[in-house]
């Protein structure tokens, strides 16, 4: 096979000291980065990129390729111990490892978490190393109204499949699509919403609304409660790693799911939330006992992260081929490209062989050594947790407001994200979820222009999101899954089903 | 050959002068604001300036880039106009200092910041999928007998891709909807995925996908031709794309891409920046640069550059009232 031997010559251009040197600084600083909310994988690779400029150009993207499979490992811990995402894709984390971490298996959780991680990033550079030409022509299949269904496939799963009560959800998608609508709008080129503040010009940026829904409103929550971080320590040992992984096989299923979702949507543009979130939801859906997710049940940790990281590393697919950035550090590294005289495109695979083989190489051994690395400095993140309270707290707000500081480098956020914190404290209390409304936040603005595009270019007609196969099946797909409830109690009801799950309720 | 020739008086004249400046240079790590979003053309300009001033020790101080493309670049507008006095932050401007205070009611005027330098004028080319029209004319024949809404993308509403295509429309009587994008990348992706018909994107948005053969060029937006003459793709180079004049549409439109400090920085503070710039374009990166995107080398400062702004300032105003994007 022409592409084994490929990869093979990418090995050999890999394996020298200089550039395993490199790997392993890159991913040390990438963790460090990651474990800093806020501060995440795009902020990270921005920083560093400078020092990789009198590299030759395959051990700079070595490096900053791991500084990003590192932050992606490291932006797990942040999420699993303080239930503060790293980055947008791990709030899905959250959702059951936080509870993990609560009840004392913070260790499993993490293990569990990095290692899905590991492996929807090998199944993704499988994908990139043997289909790389056929996927390139899939993602230029993408135009408007794909794109929109595809956003609608995110929302319709969520009010479809979530486990909050209907009108909860959408009142929390509501007003996150209310505010994805502040600032610029790119369609008609006019301000909205900004009633003339130049500090609401950018829009609110999404990580700051996460840092503080999530971050800030813990801590509230904490401080009214008993002014102690819940859970305790787990004593990682080689025990507890060789457990999860023996459990492995018999999640194989979610696995291969969050995988096959993650790469789907990772080479199309900004797709790694959505697949996160959506993993999520299946895997809650087609487990046996749902009600268990939220709860601290492992596979809630193995579906997000699985699914966000084949979905991060196969983003980086389109970037080279097309020169499209799939996330926001899958941009920088394209600035990086160029810098570097490397110019991202079809030709890219032709033109130079030794980085586009060598940087799949680095995928593979970069993302083994990430995973031991993580592993052994396990119980060291673990410890954080056994800190005192009134010590820890400081340190996350302070970390918290650094990190929303560093994003657009904008005092307001600090200001903004305090107000998030108290909104995300009322949400909690009042059982309104979060989720869809950072979704909403992120996705909203995407979603609004690929519809409004969509409409310009079939003038106005709303067939045109089932003019083709591709878009068809995807917005049936979304509709079905909206009324997923209502369709699956109906089914019961004819007996077409066994029906346990409706009879149950 | 006009412009060089300029150029090389005031790099004699810049060399002479020299020790009077050598007063002031910053102290802390400097700011290069993109009013754009990431891997754009004002982006990679910036990174391509970082590593010349980096790998060619032209500063003391290292560089920083900072993306502020909020709010379609109004953000880094806003960013500069309160950072007066700060001589630790420059923008790399291009033709929305002048468009969006007119489509979007910004409240900015590029008077009140610190003109540095014009560094490059950058070109547009109309593009269609390379399954498409060969020409101009059959171009403009296509578009004039399709049933379905002829799709032109660009970057961003009411902006330089939608002028263009509004004086199109004007010029060849065919009807466009145009579909705004987030960026030229964008854009570009959108064509040779056949989703639009055509664009009007700045020779480095579209290059790889020409060197690739998906796209073609049918003309470029000058009174001139490109002067690049080495071959970009197996067949062409820049300079054998015709002039959309010779093609029979008259519409030209060049962007400019200029350096600006916040308003109320010293003399001194000025001077060094207009040095350091001038010293960017002598450098290797900067040639290689210019070169591989098609941009239009140009060096102009002091009241040349702000004679070239007002006028071009004026230009830009004409154009965007005729196109009806102006804010009541």
């Amino acid at each position: 096979m022409e592409a084994f031997g490929l990869l093979l010559h990418g090995f050999a251009v890999l394996l020298t000291w200089k550039t395993l040197v490199l790997m392993m600084v890159g991913l040390v600083l990438g963790i460090f980065v990651g474990v800093l909310p806020g501060l995440g994988g795009p902020n990270g690779v921005a920083i560093l990129l400078p020092l990789t400029f009198t590299m030759d150009p395959t051990s700079a993207i070595v490096m900053l390729s791991c500084i990003y499979w590192g932050a992606l490992f490291g932006g797990a811990i942040t999420s699993i111990l303080f239930n503060i995402p790293g980055e947008a894709w791990s709030v899905a984390t959250t959702f059951d490892g936080y509870p993990m971490a609560q009840q004392g298996r913070a260790a499993e959780a993490l293990t569990a978490a990095f290692t899905s991680s590991f492996i929807g990033s090998l199944v993704a550079v499988l994908l990139i190393t043997f289909l790389a030409p056929m996927i390139s022509s899939f993602a230029l299949k993408f135009g408007p109204p794909e794109f929109f269904a595809v956003y609608l496939l995110t929302f319709c799963s969520f009010v479809g499949l979530g486990r909050e009560a209907k009108h909860k959800t959408v009142i929390s998608m509501s007003l996150g699509l209310l505010l994805a609508g502040i600032g610029m709008d790119t369609v008609s080129g006019n301000l909205r919403m900004t009633f003339g503040s130049p500090e609401l010009l950018r829009g609110v940026n999404f990580l700051v609304a996460v840092i503080g829904l999530f971050g800030i409103s813990e801590i509230l929550l904490t401080m009214e409660e008993r002014l102690a971080l819940r859970g305790h320590a787990a004593g990682i040992s080689l025990r507890v790693v060789l457990g999860v992984w023996r459990d492995l096989p018999k999640y194989w299923v979610t696995l291969l799911r969050s995988s096959f979702i993650g790469c789907w949507l990772g080479i199309t543009p900004g797709g790694a939330i959505a697949a996160s979130f959506m993993g999520y939801n299946l895997a809650k859906r087609f487990a046996k006992e749902p009600e268990s997710f939220g709860k601290g049940r492992i596979e809630g940790v193995f579906a997000p992260e699985t699914a966000a990281h084949a979905s991060g590393t196969s983003a980086l697919l389109p970037m080279l081929a097309l020169g499209i950035p799939g996330s926001g550090t899958a941009a920088i590294l394209l600035g990086g490209l160029m810098v570097w005289g490397l110019n991202p495109g079809p030709l890219l695979f032709v033109e130079h062989k030794d980085f586009v083989w060598g940087l799949i190489a680095s995928m593979y051994l970069g993302n083994v050594v990430g995973l031991v690395l993580v592993l052994t400095t396990v119980p060291i993140f673990a410890s954080i947790l056994r800190v005192p309270f009134a010590a820890v707290a400081p340190m996350i707000v302070v970390s918290c407001a650094i990190g929303a500081y560093a994003i657009q480098n904008a005092i307001f956020d600090i200001w903004l994200m305090l107000g998030f914190g108290v909104v995300g404290y009322v949400f909690k209390k009042i059982g309104i979820p979060l989720a869809p409304f950072t979704l909403a936040l992120v996705l909203g603005n995407r979603a609004e222009d690929a519809f409004r595009l969509s409409m310009i270019g079939s003038g106005g007609t709303l067939k045109v999101f089932w003019s083709n196969g591709l878009v068809g099946s995807i917005t049936t797909l979304a509709i079905l899954l909206l009324f997923w409830p209502v369709i699956d109690s109906l089914l019961a009801r004819v007996g077409l089903t066994h029906g346990t799950r409706a009879t149950s309720r | 050959m006009r412009i060089p020739v300029k150029a090389v008086g005031a790099a004699t004249a810049l060399l002479l002068s020299t020790p009077a400046f050598a007063g002031w240079e910053p102290t802390k790590p400097v700011e290069i604001v993109v009013a754009a979003g990431a891997g754009g053309a004002s982006d990679q300009m910036a990174r391509m300036m970082q590593a010349a001033i980096q790998k060619n020790n032209l500063m003391k101080q290292p560089m920083v880039v900072s993306l502020k493309g909020g709010a379609s670049g109004a953000e880094a507008l806003m960013y500069m106009k309160s950072s007066e006095g700060d001589p630790n932050k420059v923008l790399i401007a291009y033709s929305l200092i002048y468009m969006l205070p007119l489509s979007a009611k910004i409240p900015f005027n590029w008077r009140e910041l610190t003109p540095v330098s014009v560094v490059a004028l950058d070109q547009f080319v109309l593009w269609d999928n390379s399954a498409g029209p060969k020409t101009v004319k059959e171009f403009v024949a296509a578009a004039k007998a399709a049933s379905a809404p002829f799709k032109m993308g660009g970057t961003g509403s009411k902006r330089e891709d939608h002028v263009l295509t509004v004086f199109l429309e004007q010029k060849t009587g065919a009807k466009f909807s145009y579909l705004p994008y987030k960026s030229g990348g964008e854009a570009a992706t959108q064509l040779v995925g056949n989703h639009t018909q055509a664009n009007v994107n700045n020779p480095s948005e579209n290059l790889e996908v020409w060197r690739a053969g998906q796209v073609r060029p049918l003309c470029v937006f000058d009174k001139e031709r490109i002067s690049y003459t080495s071959k970009v793709t197996d067949t062409q180079s820049w300079a054998d794309i015709p002039t959309c004049k010779e093609e029979g549409v008259d519409v030209q439109y060049l962007m400019l891409r200029a350096m600006f400090l916040p308003g109320k920085v010293t003399p001194e503070q000025q001077a060094f920046y207009v040095d350091l710039f001038h010293k960017v374009t002598q450098t290797a990166e900067y040639k290689e640069y210019m070169e591989k995107q098609a941009l239009k080398p140009i060096f102009l400062t002091g009241k040349d550059m702000v004679q070239f702004l007002e006028e071009d300032d004026a230009l830009n105003k004409s154009l965007m009232t005729q196109a009806g994007f102006v804010a009541k």
